[in-house]
């Protein structure tokens, strides 16, 4: 107890080692990023040589604000990889260690990572929500392994791209299949187009045939039964499915030149996707890049890590560090993700680590606190409302200001209603009776019927309603000619004005709903 | 099987119609189908009505009726016909008017063949006279609010009279005690009906339907209209129980209760109160100040949106009350269909209370043939924003304002908005700096990446697409020529 004074805590340090350990190019910061860090009020110690592989040298951090030295004994390590043991050892402890650490597949990374009594963010582990975006490393990551993936091909392959005519004769355009259109798969057709070739691509979720073709792809529809189209694609469908797409696999290998596999199932094995006989019918000189050759390959054949040629001359890539290869970009794209993380955990932008629980995103990266392991993180709720207001204190989504009733509440004023309903009929003479049972059901069905309405048949519904309830013209078509001139000339009026509305309610109705239409290319 | 026994079969069948229309009505697939489920069953009921009618009435009464419904239904059809989309909330306001109008008639034609003859009367059984009394009471009572609050409605949404709320002293005393008076008039007329408390109810009412709708703000319409729709539900179900008629029990509890969860849906997308609505005391206290400038605007000219437009990735499009107002659908057609083709990702986010009726947008962006799959609901597309290039709000405001996830003081705080603020670039179409209808000011025309592109929004768009890069000659085909010539 020697500081009585209250001081304002000196800010931490944060610690830019060196992805060395396991051959990786990449860095967790840039020089750029150094200068964001800086302007959080953190000091940035760099690991020398760090930014070496991916073309930032240790002046350059210097020259933004870094200082070089043991970034391991900093207080906040930055890192891409998982760290191992030997490094593990040399964070100091109470440190926070923040990188990508696939706490699902790595239970004992966790427990080493306790057992030092450090804190550990995974960057792998944030939240698929929109205001976690800009610290979604998978994301950004896939983006550049996707571009690199057809670099790679393009290497390999013994042709132009893009088809030419020229006076040493015709050149067909290269053709590409990427199977996945996730970011990895978008990017990669991307890229694959913007170089010139026939590009398509597959996907089981129809929603993405859009942003397919918004990159200049063909989106190959995998076709099964009418209904996968519409309420989703369940899993009864599935065998049929599967079938369907071996089916359009094994049709364009026999077509294409070059086939990009992205798909990847989270917590499992990759699903097989091309299988030996598939490769066997590509023309010689093919090109394949697996892309999830780290879980397994899509391809039967891949080998991790390594470019195979089979018998008939194509060529399999399973390179696992696509994006590692383009390490100043990659680098680049991480180091952003990170200080949008950091941002977010410095809310006093005074170079102090706050780390907010009751935050989802805070909460959900946060894989092991102070030694204890918290992973996994309860489930997020998947709301559209704004959770994040500062001044609120921390409570559940409920909407302040309008109480929830309670279930006993509820079912009191349920029962209130039901006697209140029952004494009324049962007092009522039997004709009224008669007609408050077949009004109560009424409302009950009117309720029900409309309940899924679709957003954009609003209107249309409201006019139809209106047409219906000129059903009142009844009551006055019951009273025409009966009594007095008096009543015969109300009633005129009213079956005049009611047959307005029946005739230009449903009138108005068809016509707008005849508008309505789909995209053409849809019909 | 007589006459009258095939009538209330015929009514059942109708009534089983009805439910079909409405239930189709709820889903793209279905819904011209419930349209033609809803016209079988009316044509059914009134056949069955007019074939029983006649056999009581002289031949005179048939061709009046014949006649009263040529004149009507030729008015509608014409009507339905030459009615421009953007002014659909006007004609559904008239027509509910009608309903209410009708629902008095029938009440007080009632009360003339029955209550007005006093004990002399021979229609209905002694026991049930008391309830009479009550029912043509509580019929011309609804009838009455909803054809006023109607008119109001219309003459708001036409621009007739100015879209303020009216804001008289204590309005909420005045609408619980006409609701009062209502009720001691109603225990008057039990016990010994006549023809001044039938007038005295008609007034009151007709006076309260004013006001209800005259205190709420243009703003808040899609909400009044599909109110007044239940509401026009209610009256024809009053109808139906002083007539003893089961046919239109069923068919205006349907409509009343479906028009009350439409509006239902509406208030939970604006945060408000339903039962406050329902009491039409919802124009809220008026807004206490943030009415004052926040900072300096960004003017951005229609060249520097093309260019932007150009080089996007994604846009998304969020319309409101503004772009019906300058029928700028058509030129915002054009402008989806050219970006499209140029490969750029198009979607429109359609806020719940966007324009002047529930749906409005969906309808006049379906009348410029935007295909509807590329127009999302607010929850379908808010997590997109952060993923987009431009944002284009397009007579927009309330719906977009920022203050309402971030200004807990903010008088429509806590409302559900489209979160466009987080896209790249956001370019607001939009005349002057003035307030929207609830009268905020809106901290999104401040922010660093929004850009103000003043103007008539359909001039502002026809600029863009001129600016457009890359137009030659025959592509300059209006997308409404082409349509045609596809067709």
């Amino acid at each position: 107890m020697s500081a009585l004074v209250p001081t304002q805590p000196p800010p931490q340090s944060i610690g830019v080692v060196a992805e060395s350990s396991s051959g990786d190019a990449r860095v967790a910061a840039t020089p750029a990023t150094v200068r964001q860090l800086l302007g959080l009020g953190y000091d940035v110690v760099v690991e020398p040589e760090a930014g070496a592989a991916s073309g930032f040298t240790d002046a350059a951090y210097t020259e933004a604000g870094a200082r070089i030295g043991d970034a391991w004994a900093a207080e906040v390590v930055l890192k891409i990889n998982a760290p191992t043991d030997g490094e593990i050892a040399r964070l100091r402890e109470g440190a926070t260690l923040v990188g990508l650490i696939a706490p699902a597949q790595h239970p004992e990374l966790l427990k080493a990572l306790s057992a030092h009594g450090v804190t550990a963010l995974a960057l792998d582990a944030v939240p698929r929500i929109s205001r976690a975006q800009s610290m979604d490393v998978l994301s950004s990551m896939a983006n550049i392994a996707g571009y690199r993936a057809v670099i790679e091909a393009a290497h390999v392959f013994g042709r132009f791209f893009t088809g030419q005519v020229t006076a040493a004769g015709k050149v067909p355009p290269a053709k590409v299949l990427v199977a996945g259109a996730g970011v990895a798969g978008l990017a990669a057709i991307g890229a694959a187009s913007s170089l010139g070739a026939i590009v398509r691509a597959t996907d089981p979720r129809p929603e993405v045939a859009d942003q397919v073709r918004s990159l200049g792809g063909e989106y190959l529809a995998v076709e099964v039964a009418q209904e996968a189209s519409t309420d989703g694609y369940a899993k009864a469908t599935s065998a049929e499915y599967d079938r369907a797409a071996a089916a359009l696999y094994h049709e364009q290998a026999k077509d294409v030149d070059i086939i990009v596999t992205t798909a990847l199932i989270p917590g499992r094995p990759a699903p097989r996707l091309v299988t030996a006989e598939d490769v066997a019918a590509m023309r010689p000189g093919s090109v394949i890049v697996d892309m999830a050759a780290a879980q397994g390959g899509n391809v039967e054949g891949t080998v991790a890590g390594r470019t195979v040629v089979t018998d008939n001359g194509v060529t399999i890539i399973g390179y696992t560090d696509l994006a590692a290869r383009l390490p100043a970009q990659a680098s680049q794209l991480f180091g952003t993700n990170l200080v949008n993380l950091l941002k977010l955990l410095t809310p006093g932008r005074d170079g102090r680590l706050a780390l907010d629980f009751d935050d989802v995103v805070q909460r959900a990266v946060t894989v092991v606190r102070d030694g204890e392991i918290t992973w996994p993180p309860p489930p997020v709720a998947v709301s559209a409302a704004p959770a994040a207001q500062p001044a609120a204190p921390a409570s559940t989504a409920v909407e302040p200001g309008r109480p929830r009733l309670g279930p006993a509440a509820r079912f009191g004023l349920i029962g209130a209603g039901m006697l209140a309903a029952f004494l009324l009929t049962a007092v009522a003479p039997a004709q009224l009776a008669q007609n408050l049972t077949v009004f109560a059901l009424a409302v009950v069905i009117g309720y029900y019927v409309i309940g899924k309405v679709h957003h954009a048949l609003h209107t249309p519904l409201m006019s139809v309603t209106n047409a219906i309830s000129g059903i009142v013209v009844i009551g006055a078509l019951l009273q025409i000619g009966h009594e007095s001139r008096v009543v015969t000339l109300l009633s005129f009026v009213a079956v005049l004005l009611t047959s307005v509305n029946i005739f230009g309610g449903f009138a108005v109705t068809r016509r707008m709903l005849s508008m309505f239409s789909t995209s053409p290319e849809r019909r | 099987m007589t006459s009258t026994t095939a009538s209330h079969a015929a009514d059942l069948v109708a009534a089983l119609l009805f439910i079909l229309s409405l239930a189709g009505l709820s889903q793209h697939r279905t819904s011209r189908a419930g349209v033609v489920y809803g016209i079988a069953g009316m044509a059914l009921a009134l056949v069955a009505t007019v074939v029983v009618a006649a056999q009581s009435v002289t031949a005179g009464a048939v061709a009046l009726i014949v006649v009263a419904m040529a004149i009507g239904g030729a008015a509608g059809l014409w009507r339905a016909r030459r009615v421009e989309m953007t002014q659909m909330p006007e004609l559904i306001a008239v027509l509910h008017s009608f309903v209410g109008l009708a629902a008095v008639l029938v009440g007080w034609n009632s009360y003339l063949e029955v209550e007005s003859h006093g004990s002399g009367q021979t229609r209905i059984a002694g026991d049930l006279l008391g309830i009479h009394h009550a029912e043509v009471f509580i019929g011309v009572f609804i009838g009455a609010v909803t054809f006023t609050g109607s008119v109001v409605a219309f003459l708001k949404l036409s621009a007739r009279i100015a879209s303020r709320p009216l804001t008289l002293p204590g309005k909420n005393a005045l609408n619980l005690g006409a609701l009062a008076a209502f009720l001691g008039l109603t225990v008057w007329f039990t016990a010994g009906p006549g023809p001044v408390p039938m007038v005295a109810v008609t007034l009151l009412a007709l006076a309260l339907g004013w006001h209800l709708v005259a205190s709420i703000g243009g703003g808040d319409m899609p909400v009044v209209v599909s109110m007044l729709n239940s509401y026009s539900g209610w009256a024809a179900a009053a109808s139906g129980f002083l007539l003893d008629n089961n046919l239109l029990i069923v068919t205006g509890a349907l409509v009343g209760s479906s028009g009350a969860y439409l509006s239902y849906i509406m208030c939970k997308a604006m945060n408000r109160s339903f039962l406050s609505v329902i009491a039409g005391g919802f124009g809220i206290e008026g807004p206490s100040g943030g009415g004052g400038e926040q900072g300096e605007h960004r003017e951005v000219h229609a060249e520097e949106v093309a260019g932007l437009l150009d080089r996007a990735r994604s846009v998304v499009i969020t319309p409101g009350y503004g772009m019906a107002v300058a029928q700028a659908q058509h030129p915002v057609a054009e402008l989806t269909q050219r970006l499209r083709e140029r490969g750029v990702e198009v979607r429109f986010g359609v806020h719940p209370v966007a324009g002047r009726l529930p749906g409005h947008m969906n309808v006049l962006l379906a009348e410029a043939k935007v295909p509807y799959d590329i127009v999302l609901e607010m929850d379908e597309i808010n997590d997109d924003f952060a993923a987009t290039s431009v944002v284009l709000v397009i007579g927009a405001n309330d719906t977009v304002n920022p203050a309402a996830t971030d200004d807990p003081a903010s008088p429509i705080a806590g409302m559900p908005v489209l979160r466009v603020w987080e896209a790249e670039q956001v370019i607001v179409f939009k005349r002057s700096m003035a307030s929207g209808y609830a009268g905020v000011q809106n901290p999104l025309f401040f922010r660093d990446n929004t850009g103000m592109l003043f103007g008539d929004a359909g001039q502002s768009v026809e600029a863009i697409l001129r600016a457009l890069p890359g137009r030659d000659p025959e592509d300059a085909l209006p997308a409404a020529g082409r349509a045609a010539a596809a067709r």
